[in-house]
Order: structure tokens, then sequence, then C-alpha cells
């Protein structure tokens, strides 16, 4: 979230959009309905189905799964045609007078640069006009033709209500209210907030889902402000730490960037990481990234990182590919290239794509270790559970290790959650039978490996040997020891040049935050976005301050929220160029003449004059990019792209099938359905319902009791065409594989019309599988597409081609 | 809502004398906002917890409500119904937080024929008291809103008991405490009628021109009320009684059964006697334990 969920309060517009806060984020969305009652703010749902959110929504449309960028698209085309733009803002915080280079283009889908042979772009025609004196053109009367602003005006045009009709099958009435709406939050004094969670990411366009509205929300004047923002609700009660620690396979923590094949030396890795500002006295922020980098070797290898060694660098792994991620690890399985798997926290057999393939890698392994608090599905794959789990245990000898972990509420620690609040929590009880926290047993595995290394040597034990590893008690690293070592700490103690009696840093105190984090080895920190999260005044995250000055939803002495303990990012934009509130009832930070101030920690050094510094400092023009350059794979605009499975060609590129930029391997493009497929022609999508949470709490009876048994649900439509009674058995296919479930026929999923046809829609909810308390069931994995999204790789779970057909009963 | 709440007894079940001079007082309500209801069973799972009851894994049954019923374990139930609204041509999911109402004329206290089982607080909660309860199941026959449900194993009524024991030290019923959206609230009849015209007016605002409290005259009000975006058709939210009112048999069968069932009671107390002198103290031999166990698993399935 750009803000917190206390500060849904504040907002006179909710989208609920690529999301379902009602039933996924129940707690949360208190603050939705906190805003309803007392500021009078109205709610509007888009989703496939009328769900628990539209249910207490003031003006709900349906869509259909996968085509949210022509949807959003729409909806800016509107904005641009009726002048609902809050232009100071666009002129000022915003890329929209950028000039880009010749050589850019557009065209049937597909950006400048494609090369079909790789599915990848050259993306250097994607960038800025940059003049003689280093920085970026612009032409801030928006006349040049090759101006961002007259680039998007041109790439949206096509979006017309009718055309946002045609492709989502929102009817044309409904989408033009919902882009009215929408609009007038382009007024300064009004602030629209944008929900979303999985129902954006798990699409093979996710990333640029979540763009297009990021864009859209800059055109409006809404980011930065109170009651406004991007706001991605975190599926999981820590899944926002998960990213910020960098357990992504491309990254490490605080959002750094592991090294690649081609940066064989520091200097090579670095020197592309200068960020050097595009636009004169810019603050460019990450041009600290050498002083997160180092504090982060030095945490990682104490004083075996020396200027010497590079600080190690070589001690880090070099991505040979862009991502080893979830798909790619089951792809490699598959391939019998990938032997050995350590699965920690996660049921793939449930919730990686195309089940079957899963099941065939997993059997393919020589060991699998599965660290878990539950009996979950993977740990026991090979167990032969009749339909459910349809498995030849005999031919599979892969050997599992199951290794009992505990859950949340028997160990002490933080959770990060959606609003980046890092809360302090203390253990409720203790761990049953055999069961162990995560930290003691990577401890173990470490200790042991390093020990081997220690006495039998290896191919390159330094990272192994030398890991700084300094907690009192090896065996057991506790939650307070590792959460000063991700504040950071100082190592040498660093005397102030101006006065070399005082100290700027003294020895062995914790850091205070990441603002004095240095490049010289003086200083460590495991993640420096938490810098400031365990400090010498104490843990931070403990805080328990319900403090909140005016009423105004910022809680500043609650936990710590990071960067800086600060509550909404951007924050500088929600006053005007010269620093005052856009509107004065909801001030963030003002401009006082010498220093910006106000409820919040500015987003910005407290003294940048106003009309000089731009507030989004962590791109290099200070600007809100509704062009992102080349940061992005598969454009530096969204563009509509069907889903890789899809009841139509795209109406707009219609020789383009799915994401053009997409990973695609072999063997998964041949399991995909035909376009418009006969023998596939409903649409899926696939969700989670409130009584549960994923694959977990059907362990629990009483979620299990309140919500029992897998089903599906069609429309009373699709139910009589194919003879299908409320509550009777289907079985649903893909191309991949099938389930067998009751069929709930709801007046809550209508079909639509798609591109002058007729489109019903199968919904498929995620919660059951062979383990725990619940009826045994299935989950949609047994029948989605094995392919992720451009830039992260989260799979498309979202949009995908089914049949369906009444069946007698259940076979088990 | 910090201090204890008065629980003086004013009315007791198939007992005359307590009934003669009601007298109300402090009174409380739980309001149960439909408009800010998102199904959650956050109510569902905090009673069954709270009341440390354990009712089964059900199976799907064609609908979102689980279990498909009351039962003598689950007492709150999430109803859901999906409403085409023929003046605007669209879709409302109708979700209703169903459980006893606590009226404050209790038809299932005046139907009851078991001294003491049934008890009404000065507060206007109506408390079952198992111990006195003898299972006849008239209390479900009194209820205007088919609310009580009879545990065959237990052969005890059961229904929702606004939390007495909570409410009794100050705090409020667990459902509410449960509730994330602050759909279901707590307090004193007054204050629970300001919030009430607070939610209708916003309501009207947003084009529900029926909005209104649901508090029904019939059995001079309810200490569980509904705010109600169609207060004028309570009967599409899962057949909430549009006119509910004790029914008339029941002023019939009391005046009958009390003597009768006293009667019937005197009689089995005899009858135990002379089976105890005769054959002996009660020995629970095995096949006693298995039709107990079909007993429970008939109840289980069901």
């Amino acid at each position: 979230m750009t803000n917190s969920w206390t500060d849904i309060r504040n907002t006179d517009l909710v989208v609920v959009m690529g999301g379902n806060a009602a039933e996924a984020h129940p707690c949360g969305f208190k603050w939705v309905t906190e805003a309803k009652a007392n500021r009078g703010a109205k709610l509007i749902v888009v989703d496939p189905r009328f769900t628990r959110t539209a249910s207490v929504a003031d003006f709900y449309a349906p869509i259909r799964p996968g085509t949210d960028i022509a949807f959003l698209f729409g909806v800016i085309n509107h904005c641009i045609q009726n002048n609902k733009v809050q232009w100071d803002y666009v002129n000022s915080f915003t890329n929209a007078a950028y000039l880009v280079k010749e050589g850019y283009s557009y065209k049937d889908g597909l950006f400048s640069g494609y090369d079909e042979s790789k599915r990848d772009y050259d993306r250097s025609s994607w960038e800025y006009e940059i003049g003689d004196d280093g920085y970026a053109r612009k032409d801030t009367s928006l006349q040049n033709p090759r101006c961002v602003w007259n680039l998007l005006k041109e790439h949206v045009s096509v979006f017309t209500p009718d055309m946002v009709s045609r492709i989502c099958g929102t009817p044309k009435d409904k989408f033009e209210k919902i882009a009215a709406m929408i609009a007038e939050t382009s007024a300064p004094d009004k602030a629209m907030t944008s929900m979303y969670a999985l129902g954006w990411t798990q699409h093979s366009k996710g990333s640029q889902n979540i763009r297009a509205m990021a864009m859209l929300q800059l055109i409006l004047g809404n980011i930065g402000l109170r009651g406004g923002g991007m706001n991605a609700l975190r599926g999981h009660s820590n899944i926002q730490g998960l990213t910020d620690i960098g357990l992504m396979s491309n990254l490490i923590p605080g959002y750094l960037v592991l090294p690649v094949d081609s940066e064989p030396d520091f200097n090579s890795y670095i020197s592309k990481r200068a960020f050097k500002p595009l636009e004169p006295d810019q603050m460019s922020y990450w041009q600290n990234y050498k002083k997160f980098f180092v504090s982060f070797q030095k945490s990682m290898f104490g004083p075996a990182a020396t200027a010497d060694n590079d600080w190690a660098y070589q001690w880090l792994p070099k991505l040979d590919v862009g991502s080893y991620d979830m798909l790619r690890a089951f792809e490699l399985m598959h391939q019998g290239k990938m032997n050995g798997y350590v699965c920690q926290g996660v049921n793939p057999l449930l919730s990686a794509p195309n089940r079957k393939k899963i099941t065939e890698a997993l059997s393919k392994l020589k060991f699998l270790v599965t660290i878990d608090p539950l009996d979950t599905e993977t740990s026991r794959f090979w167990d032969n559970q009749g339909a459910f789990n349809d498995v030849d245990t005999k031919s599979i000898q892969t050997e599992v290790f199951q290794l009992p972990s505990t859950c949340f509420a028997e160990e002490d620690g933080s959770l990060v959650n959606s609003s980046r609040w890092l809360q302090w929590h203390f253990a409720g009880g203790d761990p049953p039978g055999d069961a162990k926290h995560d930290t003691w047993i990577m401890a173990q595995i470490f200790t042991r490996l390093r020990d081997m290394y220690q006495k039998d040597g290896g191919a390159v034990p330094d990272p192994v040997v030398k890991l700084h590893w300094p907690y009192k008690d090896p065996n057991d690293p506790l939650p307070d020891e590792l959460a000063k070592e991700l504040n950071g700490y100082v190592i040498e103690s660093v005397k102030d040049p101006n006065d070399p009696s005082k100290l700027l840093l003294e020895a062995g105190k914790q850091v205070a935050g990441f603002g004095v984090l240095r490049d010289d080895g003086t200083t460590a920190a495991g993640c420096w976005i938490y810098s400031g999260c365990y400090t010498e005044d104490g843990n931070q995250m403990a805080r328990r301050d319900n403090f909140d000055p005016d009423d105004a939803g910022f809680y500043p002495k609650w936990t710590f929220s990071w960067p800086a303990n600060r509550r909404i990012m951007y924050n500088r934009a929600s006053a005007d160029i010269n620093g005052k509130a856009w509107d004065s009832n909801r001030k963030v930070i003002e401009w006082n003449g010498s220093a910006w101030a106000g409820y919040d920690v500015p987003d910005i050094v407290p003294s940048a004059k106003p009309n000089v510094v731009g507030p989004f400092i962590m791109n290099q023009e200070g600007v809100g990019r509704l062009w992102v350059r080349n940061t992005m794979r598969d454009g530096p605009f969204p563009a509509h792209y069907e889903p890789f499975e899809s009841p139509i060609a795209n109406p707009v590129a219609p020789n383009i099938k799915g994401n053009p930029a997409c990973r695609v391997f072999p063997e998964d493009l041949a399991a995909f359905a035909d376009t418009a497929s006969k023998e596939f022609p409903y649409v899926g999508t696939s969700y989670r319902l409130t009584e549960h949470f994923h694959f977990w709490t059907k362990h629990v009876w009483v979620n299990a009791m309140l919500q029992p048994e897998f089903f599906v649900e069609i429309s009373e439509e699709l139910g009589r065409e194919k003879n299908i009674g409320n509550g009777s058995w289907v079985r649903v296919w893909s191309k991949r594989g099938s389930v067998q479930a009751k069929a709930y026929v709801t007046k809550r999923i209508k079909p639509i019309t798609v591109d002058g046809k007729p489109v019903h829609i199968i919904g498929v909810p995620l919660h059951w599988g062979f383990t725990g308390q619940a009826k045994k069931g299935y989950g949609p994995n047994s029948l989605t597409p094995f392919v992720g999204d451009a830039n992260s790789e989260t799979p498309e779970f979202k949009a995908f081609l089914l049949n369906i057909e009444p069946i007698s009963g259940p076979t088990v | 809502m910090a201090s204890p709440r008065a629980m003086d007894i004013v009315r007791v079940s198939a007992t005359s004398t307590a009934n003669a001079d009601v007298q109300f007082k402090d009174e409380v309500v739980k309001l149960i906002d439909v408009s800010r209801c998102i199904g959650c069973k956050a109510c569902q799972a905090a009673c069954i917890e709270w009341n440390d009851r354990h009712e089964v894994v059900g199976t799907f049954d064609a609908s979102y409500d689980n279990p498909t019923d009351l039962t003598p374990d689950m007492w709150t139930l999430m109803r859901f119904t999906e409403y085409e609204n023929p003046s605007t041509g669209n879709l409302e999911w109708l979700i209703r937080k169903d459980g006893c109402m606590h009226c404050a004329d209790p038809g299932c206290l005046k139907a009851c024929p078991a001294p003491g089982a049934i008890v009404q607080y000065s507060n206007g909660i109506v408390d079952f008291v198992a111990d006195n309860c003898i299972g006849c199941g008239y209390c479900v026959k009194g209820c205007p809103f088919n609310i009580p449900r009879i545990s065959k194993t237990e052969g005890k009524a059961h229904k929702c008991t606004l939390c007495s024991d909570r409410v009794a030290v100050g705090q409020g019923p667990a459902c509410a405490k449960a509730c994330p959206t602050h759909a279901i609230v707590f307090g004193t009849t007054d204050e629970m009628l300001a919030h009430a015209d607070g939610r209708i007016t916003d309501l009207k605002s947003r084009g529900f021109d029926n909005a209104g409290l649901y508090n029904p005259p019939g059995v001079a009000g309810t200490h569980v009320m509904y705010v109600l975006h169609h207060a004028d058709k309570p009967e599409i939210y899962a057949g909430l009684a549009k006119d509910p009112r004790i029914s008339p048999l029941v002023q019939l069968w009391k005046g009958v059964t009390k003597y009768t069932g006293l009667a019937a009671i005197a009689g089995a107390v005899i009858v135990a006697f002379v089976h105890h002198v005769v054959n002996g103290p009660n020995r629970v031999t095995r096949s006693d334990e298995e039709n107990a166990r079909r007993l429970v698993d008939e109840e289980n399935r069901t």
C-alpha cells in the first residue's frame, strides 16, 4: 500500500477492482465501511462475480476476467476526452511533458524492439530524449507529439465505451457511470483509493494491470493524498515482509537486486546503479544504492566483507536467467534438472499451476523437504487418495522429509501487513509435538552444512563458511537478534568531519535510520528499508500507542511503518507545487516557509524547496511515471492483451495470443486451449472465500464447518443450458486437468456479451485438498495454465478456459 | 459498555408469580445493520468458540448457509438471499444474521411448561436454563421466529443467550466483538436506536427509500434489532417474519400444560422410583452406548 488501512477511512471513493476486500480482507474492510458511514464515501466494485464486497457497494459492474487494462484505459480515455484531469498535478508531478526518443512505436499490439524468437523486447527505444546537459528533454506546453501525454492520449484513444464493452463485456451504460464517478475525483479536493489484490496480479499481464490504475491515479492527482493511493491488499499476513526482505529469486533485501552474470565484478554491478537525476537539483534517492548494498554485505558476511574483496560481492550468486521463480523451478524439476527441493511454508501441489505437471515434477525429485506447521498436500503428494490424488505411490521414489514447524501464534516476531507496518507479536502458546521454529530448523541445517564445508572443503566454501552468524546460541537465533540485524548497527565509530571530537556514529549502537548507512564498511543493515524498526530506543515494532492527532488516521506511534515510519508514501504530492495541501481538510504535510511539516514523516528532505525538488524521489526524474521507460519487460505503457486462454481473439491486436513478452515453456504452450476454443468454451476464474485462508484453515474444524466442501459457481443461464441443477454434481475440465464438484447455480454470475457473443463464466474457489478437517476436494490449480506475468512470473490463476458437464455423482 | 448489566430475573417460565410485575431496566439491544454486513461469518465462529459448542463439518448444500440451518450447537447463522430488485433491476445479495431476537414478550417463555427453564432478565435478555429444560420442544412452537433447536442427545433446547454471561460482567456479545465491520453493535436501547437512526439516514441518502428499523410490535419489540435497506419487505431477508406474533394457541397450551405437564413429571418420578426399587440402579450397557452413538451420528447428519 502507498497508504495504510487506517487511511482508507479518509477517502471519497473506493474502487475495488482486481480484489474482493470484504471477502479476503474483512478486518481491513472495516475502514471502507467507516469511510462510507462517516464521510459518505461511495464504493464501486468491478468484478466478474457479484462478490461479498459488491453486496455492500454503491455500484457494481461485471467484467470479463483478464480485461482490466481495456477497462482502465477506457476510464483514462474518458478523463482525457472530458478534461477530467488534475492538471496542476499532472504538469508538476508526472512525466507527461517528457519527450520520448525517436524510434519508439506501438503497432498491432507490439511496442518497438520486439523479438518474436526470444519473446522479448530490445527496450532501448523506450527512453526519454536526453539533452546536451544530461537531463531529460520536456515540452511543458504538451504540444510535441512525442511527449508522454500525447503518446498516452493516442495509445488509449481506441478504448471508447463501445470498445470497452466489446472487450470486457461490461454493459456500456454501467461503464460510463463508473468512468464518470471516478473522473469526479480529478478535483484537487477529492480522493479515490484503489484497493486491489490477486485479482490483478494473477494474470499474464498482472504488473501492467496495476500500472494502468497507477497511471489513472496520477492523472486524477490521487497519489500521496490522504484517502488516495494504490493500495495492494496483501494476501498473507506477512507477504509484504516476504517481498521486503527479498525472498524473490532475483532480489536481495530492501528491493536491492541480485547480480546477474553480465555483472562479473562489483564495479559492473554498482556502476549500473548510479541513478543520476534526470532533472536539475532533483533528489534521486537510489543514488544511495551503494550504501544500502555495502551495509547489507556487512550484515551478511561481517568482518569477511572488506573494501579489498569488494564487500564479498563474489559470494553472491549471479543469475544466468531472469529469475528462478516457482514456475521455472517446477519446469526444471519436470525436466529432471532440479533434484532436491526445500519447500518452506508453501504448498505448491495446490498453489502452483497445472497440478499434473507439479505432481510429475515432485515425483522426479531425489528428495523433498517440507517445513510447515500443517500436514500439507505437498508433503503427501505421493499418497494415493483416490480421485483426489490419483498417483501410483509405488512408482514414486522421492524421499520426503516432513519437518513440522511452528505457526505465527507460537512464536515471537513481526508481521509486515499491507500498510507496511512491522507489527511485533508475542507467542500465544507452546508448539505442539515436535514442531520447531523455522529459525531453529534453518540454523540446524546451516551449522551442519558449515561444519561439513569446514571439514571437507567444497567448490565455493566461502559464502557458507564466512557467513556472519553472531547469535548467542548459534543453533537458535532469537527473533530480537534477527530484528536488530535487519534494522542495522554501527560496526566502527565514525567521527564528525567538521568536529573530530564528536562522533557521528558510535560502534555497537543500533542505527536510528537508513539515512546514516554508509558505503565504507562502518555500518551494517540486513534490510535498509527496515532501519528504524529496532533502534537504541528499543523495539519500535512493539509500540502500541494509538495516539492519532486530529483523528487524521496516521497513528504515528503505532508499531513501525517502513520507510522511516512514514505512513503515506509520496506524501509531498499531497501539497501543490508551492507546498500547500490540495485539500485543506486533509493535510498530510505542508511547506511552512522553511521546512516540510505535518502529520506524517515527509517523503522528501524536510528542507527541500517545494518548487525545486519533485515528490517522487525514488525516480530519477522526481515525478510519477505515466511512461515507465525501460523498467518493465512488456512495455512502457500497458497494452490490452487477452489471457493466454481466451474466448475471443484480441479485438485490438488480433494476431497476438496472450502477452507477447511472457516467458512460456514449449510444453506448456502446447497445453493452452485454442483461442475461441469450441472444446473449452467457458471462461474460468479462481478466488478465495471469506471462511477460509488458502489451504490452511481447512485444517481447523470451525472454518471447515463454515464452508465445508468444494463447489464451483455458474450462472442460472449456464445451468439451464447444460441441465445443471443447484447443488448437483458436475465435472469441470481444462486442457490440463479435470475436477468434480457440486455446482452452485447463482444469480451472482451472469453471462456477458463479449465481441458480440455470449460468454459464460465458471467460478472455482480454492480452499480444498485432501488433508485437513474439511471434505476432500480439489484446487483450481488442477485446471490452470502454467504461465506467469511477464514481470513477476505470478501465475495466471484468474483467467483460463474450461468445459463443464453434469455427472450423476463423484468418483472417489 | 463498561459497567456490569442488571441481570435481575423478571420472568420465569411456567411460574405465574414472577410474571405479574415485569420491570425492565437498563435494557440492552444488539443491533444488526444488514447494510454493513459482509457475510464473513466471524460472528458464527465467535459464537461457537465462546459457547464451546461443536458443530459437525457438513456438506455444500446449494448455498453459502453453513450449517444449512440453526442447530443445537450453531446458535447464529448467516442466511444469504440473492434478490433481484424489481424497481432497479439490480441484484442485491441480502445477508442476514439469524438467531434469537430476544423478544420483549417472549413466546418461547410463555409456551414453556418447565418451571425455570426459560427466564427473562430485566435487561431484556431471554435465556434458557438447561438444568430445568425437559426438551419438550414447546418453545419451538411458541417462537414466532423458529429459533430454538432441541438436541436429541442432551434432550435440551438451545439458542442464542445474547452472551448473558459476558453481558453480566460488562462485555458485549461475542458476535459483536468479532464483527469486523461493526455491522453488529451492542449497547443500551437508547444508544442503539440513535445509532440506527444515523444508519437509516445514510441508507436513504444512497437511494434506499424504505430503509428502516426492524423492531416488531407484535412481540412488544425485540432486543435484537435489524437495520434493513428494505424495511417494508422484511420477508425478502430469508423469510424474516413480517409481522411476528405469538401463536394464540400458546396461551391455550399454557393453561392446559401447566397442570398436565406437572402431572406428567410427577408420574415420571413415581415410575422411576418404582423402576429403581424393582430393577436396581441403571447400568450403561454396550448396546446403550451403541444406541447413543447412533443417535449422535443421526443428529449430526441432519
